[in-house]
């Protein structure tokens, strides 16, 4: 069985009087270890697939199964469980909390863990020595470039050791040779095992991954 | 790394918002510590003289007289089935329900008697309880401490042409004066004052007490109920209240804290708005901080928890320097809002304490729903991106 079953996958958005339907019957399967670029134009629904894939969109119709976990079959508060143990965001703009430092900020997801500080401080200053920021652990954000940035905003999503990776144009705000760098980090995690579902438009990403999925009005094609 | 961290950083990034949500609910309590403090303080500034200005509770012995006085001109009066008081009696007085709230009790026997050549009214009191209850007393010279020695009004110390130290005989027995009262404009002015078991001697009424004056505590004391009490331990006697201009202004002061507590509801209400839209809009500038706590797997209640926790560290600053400051600002007031200059500021634990919990609980309150509708937000709204 598959890490992911996408099975029928519908989303549809009301706007205004309209009724948008962002994903159309949506069947994908990924399997553990593998590094999966979502490549379509702008409306196309990928960032919406990967908000659902996410755990924090439902669909309006079809099945999310990750890990043998029906995820919007989980009741209450379960599904942010799910995210907190299982799955790992990079976003577009890093989103990084300005006023945590850079260890602070991959320790974020470990706020909610009942573990040791030390053991906590351990892990992020681990996951940012992967991403090569291992000097860099007590400077904030704004001290920081924009590829650091993104770096830290790895580090933080893979403190946790989730089961997948899921990035939202990771290289969106970046430079060619940065962008390269970056991709070139997720390549090294996808080898050491790390399962990467990522969002991109750029088509030069696509040759990091193993597979792309083309997204086109809510359809794979 | 653990929640409070995320509170605590955030609370010392955002100095000047938390600095004006401080201020803001600061003055809240501020104003109810003042308010709260010097209305106490006043209170017993007042309470304080009320003991000074004497008895605030009349016995006299039950008749079935009326009074035939009017505007300070007296035409004596018809008195018929006179009882009396009798000194065993007095004991009673100390066993009324509310005795704790008795400071002095001053029986007194009165008589005319002939000193020297003139009529002058002679009172026996308790030298001990008189002086404790009539505080204004100014004496030249002594208060009579041994049993032939006695005490004159300022117009009896002129009638008689007498002064301290100087003999008179009454009743063929010789009185040393022992001191002049200075003047009082009373009655006291025109009495000769002896000690009780002396005058009663005297006056040929061994055993019985003219009338006895009674200092009550005004301190949460219902004299009206304590008049009560004491008419039911003595049956024969009449309890009567002395109204007093303490008791207006009692009153005056009573709408006083209505008014203070009315405007301290007005600040802390404000002080509530201002901390709400303060939080509201915290939360509002934080969406997409609070998306990305969502995304990586922060429960609404772990949300909850980062904004109620730094509602409640602003709260309880505001809630110390709250307090702080308004002692500060009722010790400023009192000497221009109580009457008498040497009025001491009341220091309170319960209001120290209440502030701070009154801070905590506002903050907390007014946090409430902005807490909730972070905790609310959909994650992928508030990241926009995803």
């Amino acid at each position: 069985m598959a890490l992911i079953e996408i099975s029928n996958l519908k989303k549809q958005y009301a706007s205004g009087d309209e009724t948008v339907e962002a994903l159309r019957g949506i069947d994908i399967a990924i399997e553990t270890g593998e590094f999966i670029t979502i490549m379509g134009q702008s409306g196309s629904g990928k960032s919406t697939l990967l908000s659902v894939l996410g755990g924090m969109n439902h669909p309006s119709a079809g099945e999310v199964e990750m890990a043998g976990v029906k995820l919007y079959r989980l009741p209450g508060e379960k599904l942010a469980d799910f995210r907190a143990e299982n799955l790992g965001f990079v976003f577009q703009s890093f989103h990084l909390i300005p006023y945590l430092t850079a260890i602070e900020n991959v320790m974020l997801p470990l706020a909610i863990v009942k573990t040791g500080s030390k053991a906590k401080r351990a892990a992020a200053s681990q996951a940012l020595e992967r991403v090569g920021l291992g000097s860099k652990l007590e400077r904030l954000p704004n001290q920081l470039s924009g590829g650091e940035q993104e770096r830290v905003a790895i580090a933080r999503a893979i403190v946790n050791n989730p089961h997948i990776l899921l990035a939202d144009e990771p290289t969106g705000n970046l430079d060619s040779k940065t962008s390269d760098e970056v991709m070139a980090l997720f390549r090294e995690l996808n080898a050491a095992g790390q399962t990467v579902v990522m969002v991109t438009h750029n088509p030069e990403n696509g040759r990091y991954a193993d597979r792309t999925i083309h997204l086109r009005d809510g359809m794979v094609v | 790394m653990k929640l409070h961290t995320i509170s605590i950083n955030n609370l010392k990034r955002r100095k000047a918002k938390m600095a004006f949500l401080t201020i803001g609910l600061m003055v809240g309590i501020a104003t109810i510590v003042t308010l709260v403090t010097l209305t106490r303080s006043m209170s017993r500034d007042i309470e304080a003289k009320m003991d000074e200005f004497g008895a605030n509770i009349l016995i006299t012995p039950q008749s079935n007289g009326l009074a035939m006085n009017y505007g300070g001109i007296s035409l004596g009066g018809v008195t018929f089935d006179q009882r009396e008081i009798l000194e065993e009696d007095l004991a009673r007085i100390k066993t009324i329900r509310n005795n704790k709230n008795i400071s002095a009790v001053s029986p007194k026997v009165l008589g005319g008697i002939k000193v020297d050549s003139h009529d002058v009214m002679l009172v026996g009191v308790n030298f001990d309880n008189e002086l404790k209850m009539k505080q204004w007393w100014r004496i030249f010279g002594d208060a009579p401490k041994v049993e032939n020695e006695v005490l004159l009004g300022s117009d009896a110390s002129k009638v008689l042409n007498a002064g301290s130290g100087d003999n008179l005989l009454i009743k063929g027995e010789g009185f040393k004066v022992a001191g002049v009262l200075d003047q009082t404009g009373s009655q006291d002015d025109a009495l000769v004052f002896a000690s009780l078991p002396k005058a009663q001697k005297l006056l040929a009424k061994e055993g019985k007490i003219t009338l006895v004056e009674v200092a009550a505590l005004c301190s949460g004391c219902p004299i009206g109920d304590m008049v009560t009490q004491i008419a039911e331990k003595l049956p024969d006697a009449k309890v009567s209240a002395i109204q007093q201009v303490v008791e207006g202004r009692l009153k005056a002061l009573d709408q006083f804290r209505r008014f203070s507590y009315a405007m301290a509801g007005v600040v802390v209400f404000i002080g509530s708005l201002i901390v709400f839209v303060t939080m509201m809009g915290s939360v509002n500038e934080r969406t997409t901080e609070i998306g990305v706590f969502r995304a990586i797997g922060f429960r609404k209640s772990h949300i909850m928890r980062i904004i109620l926790l730094e509602a409640a560290l602003v709260s309880l600053l505001a809630g110390f320097l709250g307090y702080a400051a308004g002692m500060g600002g009722a010790g400023l007031a009192l000497p221009f809002m109580a009457e008498s200059k040497d009025a001491h500021l009341v220091w309170d634990m319960t209001v120290a304490f209440g502030s701070v919990g009154l801070a905590l609980v506002l903050g907390i309150l007014a946090s409430l729903y902005p807490a909730l509708h972070a905790s609310r937000m959909d994650p992928t709204e508030a990241l926009r991106a995803l």
